[in-house]
């Protein structure tokens, strides 16, 4: 690289790296810096996730000692190498039932699980529906880019009808899985759905998520460029980023059953449903000193303090 | 004068241009350069009309960018001096 293409003028913080505290950003304390550039492509969406979960726990203002993100196998499962909280990476699919664990034996903390759709939907789907029934005082975060990314690109349940993938050459059959529609059926306390164009609106629903208790779902529509929008001739992730700002509607009362992902139509995005009820703790405790009247002695708080 | 700008971890990017597209005011472009690895980071063509809104930084999805404001000017002390006196 010749000088004369150097840019004249450089950016602030490259002429003065680490002397001005300004210069930092923000998100930096939540991430494993020496860890980066992370594995994500080019265009990706999850790394853009990633930056609004990071903003939206600096202002919850949450301990941070006591958030824990738990994610499984998969492109976003890696999310929890890269951010600087204690985190678990898990057995494919089975990132509800070690964070349902997790959350039951220290209840103080604050469990967030955050993986892909194939991952939440496909290998760990039963775990999904049953942490929801339960209600399950976990935040999913569910980035859903509608292709096994990790292991080359094949259908997944998420797969919109009539996409190229490697395991359906002449265009998927299957109808796609409607995740915000399973989860309010299966009993979720609170349902979004957003896309990584929103980025505003993500961060506030994981703020949200993050300050209330009971099983909170959240999915995020993100461009896989690299083995879907490749195969299906829909550009790069900056032509994705734009096409969901053309097509996303944000309707927060929106009929779950209608919202399907499909190829190229209409994305419904928004706060689909916020509820109270009680949930899997709450509920245990009332029941058991329900039957047990006087013989029932709660233990609370966190069993592992020394 | 700008209200703020941007701080690029050029070695970072990875040059999807989502900082460059999604600018409200447009202040940013691709610049001719590579990092590293090869791909081109963004830079400020137009410093001045930065707001230093920190939008780049939450689409960035390499946490290579982020925008701040200048801190607002330290009050002037001038007239509190002259009251005085």
């Amino acid at each position: 690289m010749s000088t004369a293409e150097t840019p004249t003028e450089m950016p602030l913080c490259e002429q003065a790296p680490g002397e001005n505290p300004i210069c930092e950003n923000p998100v930096e304390q939540f991430l494993r810096t020496d860890r980066m550039p992370h594995i994500w492509c080019p265009g990706c969406g999850i790394g853009t996730t990633v930056n609004c979960f990071a903003r939206a726990l600096l202002k919850t203002g949450l301990d941070l000692r006591k958030v824990v993100v738990v994610s499984g196998i998969g492109c976003t499962g890696r999310v929890a190498g890269y951010v600087k909280l204690d985190s678990f990476h898990t057995t494919h699919g089975r990132a509800i039932p070690f964070a349902t664990g997790l959350k039951l034996a220290n209840p103080e903390l604050t469990v967030v699980v955050y993986s892909g759709d194939g991952d939440l939907t496909s290998i760990g789907g039963n775990h999904l529906i049953h942490a929801a029934r339960r209600n399950l005082d976990l935040k999913v975060i569910c980035v859903n880019n509608l292709t096994y990314s990790m292991t080359g690109g094949q259908a997944a349940a998420t797969t919109p009808e009539d996409s190229i993938t490697t395991t359906s050459p002449y265009g998927a059959f299957e109808p796609a899985m409607n995740i915000p529609h399973l989860v309010a059926a299966a009993g979720a306390t609170f349902v979004a759905r957003w896309t990584t164009f929103h980025v505003a609106q993500t961060m506030k629903a994981m703020q949200r998520m993050l300050t209330r208790r009971g099983f909170s779902f959240l999915e995020v529509i993100s461009p896989c460029p690299t083995l879907y929008q490749r195969r299906n001739q829909m550009g790069d992730g900056l032509d994705t980023m734009k096409h969901y700002k053309e097509v996303s509607v944000s309707n927060n009362n929106a009929n779950l059953a209608e919202i399907g992902m499909t190829k190229s139509g209409q994305i419904t995005v928004g706060n689909f449903l916020e509820i109270e009820r009680p949930d899997y703790l709450e509920a245990m405790r009332a029941q058991l000193r329900n039957r047990l009247q006087e013989r029932y002695i709660e233990v609370g708080g966190a069993p592992c303090q020394n | 004068m700008a209200k703020g700008t941007v701080a690029i971890k050029t070695e970072r990017c990875k040059g999807c241009s989502f900082c460059v597209e999604f600018c409200p005011p447009k202040v940013l472009a691709l610049s001719p350069v590579y990092n590293a690895k090869g791909y081109h980071p963004p830079q400020l063509i137009d410093p001045d009309k930065c707001t230093g809104c920190d939008l780049c930084g939450m689409y960035c999805p390499d946490f290579a960018i982020h925008g701040f404001r200048f801190p607002k000017a330290a009050a002037e002390p001038a007239p509190t001096v002259g009251a005085a006196a």
